[in-house]
Parts: C-alpha cells; sequence; structure tokens
C-alpha cells in the first residue's frame, strides 16, 4: 500500500474549492455573455460600464481567482475522467503534467490579461 | 445480450497454457472492464457527464478572458466580440456549455452536504438543510453578478 | 399472474469452460418467492450442479449477493413477483473472479479488509481488559449507521472506481473504518489514516455514488469516503502548520 498522499489531499482540496465557485458563479455568467446578450434578449452593457467594472481592483482579483481555481477544478476532474473513463493507467505521469500544465497556462493567461 | 456471453471472446490470452495443470478452483474467470463501462447504466452516463462538465468549466474561463481582454482594449474590441459571440457556433457552443454547467452547479450542490457534517448546538444539521442553504447561496450569487453586470454598480 | 418465470443463469464450469455460459430454468412464480427461492429450486429439483452461496435467507450474512437483472442486489431480498413475466438473468457479482457458476472470489475483500483495523484500537492497551466503555445515544449515533454493514460486497460491484483499479480499498472497507473512526471508544484514528489517506484510499474514489444506491443497508458508503476526503484534507493542512498550532 502506497503511503499518505498529501499532494492528493491539496488536489482535491483545490478542486472542491474550484468546484464551488464555479458551480456560484459561472452559470450566470454564461447564460448572460453567452446566451442573453448574443441572442438579443437583453441589451449587453454599454462599454464605458463593463469598463468601470473590470478596472475596479477587487473585481479584478475575484475573476482571477475564478479562473484559477476553476482551471483547477477542471485539471482534477479531467485527468480522472482520462484515467478512469478511458483507462489510460499507463499515461497517468503525462496526463497530469497536461492538465496541471493548463493550469499554469490558463493562470498565466488571466494574471496577463487581468494585470498585465 | 449477456454482459458474460459477450465478455467471452476477450479471455485473457497469457492465462490459457500454464494453468491447465492447476486444480479446477484456482483458475477463477475474470470477465474485463470494456473501455465503454459508463454506457452500461445511465447512472455511469450521468456520472460521466457530470465529470465532463469540468470541461466546459474550463471553457467558460476561456470566452471569459476573451471577453475581458475585449474590454480592456476598448470600445471597439468590445463590439466585435459581442459580434463574434452572436455567430452561430460560438452561441450553440456556449448553449451547451451553459447545460454543462448547470449540471455540475445542480450536481455540486446536492453533493456538498456529504461531505461537510455541520453541527448547530449539538445537534446534526439535516443534509436537505445544508443542500439548500447552497442553492440559496447560488441564488444570491447569481443576483449579485447580474446586478452588477447590468449596471448596478 | 403467471405461474412460472424463467431464470437465466450463468454457468461457469471451470474445469471445462472458457468463460460464463447462460442456462435457462423455468421456476414457480410464487408472490412471495424470492430470487434465492427460484435457485434453490433449481438446486433441487432442476438440476443439482448449479453452484451459488447463501445462508440466513433474511438479509444478515451478506452471502447472497448476484448481479439480478444487471443490478447487484442480495437475492434472498429481491422477489421473482417484482420481475414478472421475465425472464430474470442471474449473474455472479460483477468485478469479482468467478469461482463456478454464481460463486465469486472474496479473497481480494477479505485481504483489504483488516487493513483498515475494522474493531476498537485503544492506546491505553493492555490492561483494559475488565473496564467498561461508556456511551451516549448522541455517541452512538455518530457511527451506527456505518455498523449496518454486512460484507455483501454489492457496493463493491457497483463500483466502476474498483473494476477499474482493483488495488482501491473499496467502499464497504472504507465506510467500516469510518465506522470505527466515529466510535467515541476508538483511538486508533490516526492508524487508520496510513491506509486511507492514500492514492489506493478515497483519493482514488471520484464520487460515482452508485455503491450507495446498491447497498442493501442504508449505510451511505459513498458519504463516508467523501466525509473522509475533507477529513483527510484538513488533516493535511493542518500538518503544514507551525507544531504549536495544530
Ligand atoms: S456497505 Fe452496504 S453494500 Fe457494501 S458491503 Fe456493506 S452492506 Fe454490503
Ligand atoms: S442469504 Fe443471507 S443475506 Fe441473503
Amino acid at each position: 500500500m502506497a503511503r499518505r498522499s498529501s499532494s492528493e489531499a491539496i488536489g482535491w482540496l483545490l478542486f472542491s474549492a474550484g468546484g464551488m465557485v464555479s458551480a456560484l458563479l459561472v452559470p450566470v455568467l454564461l447564460l448572460l455573455f453567452g446566451v442573453v446578450f448574443p441572442l438579443g434578449l437583453l441589451a449587453p452593457p454599454e462599454h464605458a460600464h463593463l469598463s468601470a467594472v473590470l478596472r475596479h481592483p477587487f473585481i479584478r482579483i475575484a475573476l482571477f481567482v475564478l479562473c484559477m481555481l476553476s482551471l483547477l477544478h477542471w485539471a482534477h476532474r479531467f485527468r480522472y475522467t482520462l484515467h478512469d473513463g478511458l483507462q489510460l493507467k499507463q499515461l497517468n505521469k503525462l496526463i497530469n503534467l497536461l492538465c496541471y500544465g493548463g493550469v499554469v497556462a490558463g493562470s498565466s493567461w488571466a494574471a496577463f490579461v487581468l494585470f498585465g | 445480450m449477456s454482459e458474460l456471453a459477450r465478455e467471452s471472446s476477450m479471455q485473457r490470452p497469457h492465462e490459457a497454457p500454464t494453468q491447465r495443470a492447476v486444480p479446477a478452483q484456482v483458475r477463477p474467470y475474470r470477465p474485463r472492464v470494456s473501455r465503454f463501462w459508463w454506457l452500461r447504466r445511465r447512472s455511469y452516463l450521468l456520472f460521466v457527464l457530470r465529470e465532463l462538465s469540468s470541461v466546459f468549466v474550463a471553457w467558460f474561463v476561456v470566452y471569459l478572458l476573451l471577453l475581458v481582454d475585449a474590454v480592456y482594449q476598448g470600445p471597439d474590441p468590445y463590439r466585435r466580440f459581442l459580434e463574434w459571440s452572436g455567430r452561430p457556433w460560438v452561441l450553440v457552443l456556449n448553449m451547451v456549455a451553459l447545460a454543462f454547467v448547470l449540471l455540475h452547479a445542480i450536481t455540486w450542490f446536492n453533493l456538498a452536504p456529504k461531505a461537510m457534517v455541520l453541527r448547530m448546538q449539538g445537534r446534526r444539521v439535516p443534509a436537505r438543510l445544508v443542500a439548500a442553504a447552497h442553492f440559496a447561496a447560488w441564488g444570491v450569487a447569481s443576483g449579485v453578478v447580474a446586478w452588477i453586470v447590468l449596471g448596478g454598480l | 399472474m403467471p405461474d412460472t418465470i424463467t431464470l437465466q443463469v450463468a454457468r461457469y464450469r471451470p474445469d471445462t469452460d472458457a468463460a460464463p455460459t447462460m442456462q435457462e430454468y423455468v421456476v414457480p412464480l410464487r408472490q412471495e418467492w424470492a430470487v434465492l427461492d427460484g435457485l434453490n429450486y433449481i438446486k433441487d429439483q432442476l438440476d443439482g450442479t448449479l453452484s451459488f452461496r447463501w445462508s440466513c435467507r433474511m438479509g444478515i450474512c451478506g452471502s447472497c449477493g448476484m448481479t439480478v437483472d444487471g443490478d447487484p442486489a442480495l437475492t434472498c431480498g429481491t422477489f421473482l413477483a417484482d420481475y414478472a413475466p421475465g425472464p430474470v438473468r442471474v449473474e455472479p457479482l460483477a468485478n469479482f473472479p468467478v469461482i463456478r457458476d454464481l460463486v465469486v472470489g472474496i479473497d481480494d475483500f477479505m485481504r483489504k479488509l483488516p487493513k483498515v483495523k475494522p474493531w476498537l484500537v485503544r492506546e491505553d492497551e493492555p490492561g483494559v481488559a475488565d473496564v467498561e466503555f461508556l456511551q451516549t445515544p448522541p455517541q452512538l449515533d455518530e457511527y451506527q449507521q456505518y455498523s449496518m454493514c454486512i460484507n455483501c460486497m454489492l457496493c463493491y460491484a457497483a463500483c466502476p472506481v474498483y473494476a477499474i483499479e482493483p488495488d482501491f480499498l473499496g467502499p464497504a472497507a472504507i465506510a467500516l473504518a469510518q465506522r470505527y473512526n466515529l466510535d467515541s471508544r476508538d483511538q486508533g484514528a490516526h492508524q487508520r489514516m496510513d491506509v486511507l489517506a492514500t492514492a489506493e484510499g478515497v483519493w482514488a474514489c471520484t464520487y460515482v455514488g452508485e455503491c450507495t444506491s446498491a447497498c442493501p443497508k442504508g449505510v451511505d458508503p459513498a458519504g463516508a469516503i467523501q466525509r473522509y476526503k475533507l477529513t483527510a484534507a484538513t488533516r493535511t493542512l493542518r500538518s503544514f502548520l507551525p507544531r504549536g498550532e495544530r
């Protein structure tokens, strides 16, 4: 039997945190910007308004946290899906590398967009 | 067709020759797990769909960052983004993503009380109540976000 | 209601068969007959070579678990009338090696079970032989649900993670570990953590939740695992804190 795994524990905690914030915030944002505004059901917000909102430091930090945790949530779930669903056990290392590499890349992009 | 009959053609080849001399009881039959095990039951399929919702959560991050970037760039890029978001394939993709994200949110809040055991005044808070509190928080959070986006702030 | 029903029973004779085959038997359909009664009818009246396990006929011994029409079930508690007009498929428990007909090998489970020390672990041993450990009803409540497990292994048969990852400790073993972890008289939680908080322990679980649906005793192993994940994760976080604050 293997040892206690603290990396799994940390991975799971971040996955859970990401699952929580994305469940709370993603549906409404996606509904508005992905469906309601493009369909013209509501008029999209003015550029001046959105731009003011997005310059608020609190909003920037909140969005960055949302992006990073959501990606961590994705990485954890997706690697397990590949591992169990497709039984790609042999490729475990590669899968982990790709998933968490994606998190690093995505989070850096988010930092660049939000704070750059 | 029976599961077992279907598996019968998939005997593990390496087990046959060496085990011939071994007494019968120690040569058990081990069915293989199909790569498509998750199609076998509705609940398994639902589970896999729930797990795949994470892909759409990741897509949302990409979409959000494209939007934020466009807004920072100025009114024109923002208008171009809005046009792009109205293209049929983007719209369809986002509708599918929305369905998956909703699946994620609903299953997530339903499962939350499983891990959390809350106590109030020495008594365990019923799981239903914990789940209901999560759904309420979801409603409030969505309301606040919509209010900010639609011009409240 | 028709007065007979067809049972399609999986047969596997290790000395002659390369793989299981299905055999049909027609048995009387009675209102009060469970699938196990049908199997016993076959054994007594039609075909004495059919092998299967059973003992108590009342959902207590946990030995009669099989796959009935694709679902893991205790055959003594699953009624033929619910499947009328049939036919009913009866196969051995999934995810276990088939020894003969409907009998599966349980060695793997038997090896895993003692790893979680499913007994009261006391640090003050020896010297507790004639001490009584008192427990209040709320303390009993903490773990009682988990103590209902009858080791029938239906949860293992329902679990796709166990199917794919045979090293996975599995639902019942983890639920039983929690049964003792949450017992006010027990002091072995940190010993069990070495087995539970591992990649083959709770972290292998992806919460499919089927173990809980399959359990005939309302144990909710999926919930037990989920709860333990939070325990183990909090424990890990705390272990990063400086000594004094743990
Ligand atoms: S947890 Fe339930 S299904 Fe699993 S072995 Fe125990 S009684 Fe059977
Ligand atoms: S025969 Fe004992 S549980 Fe079914």
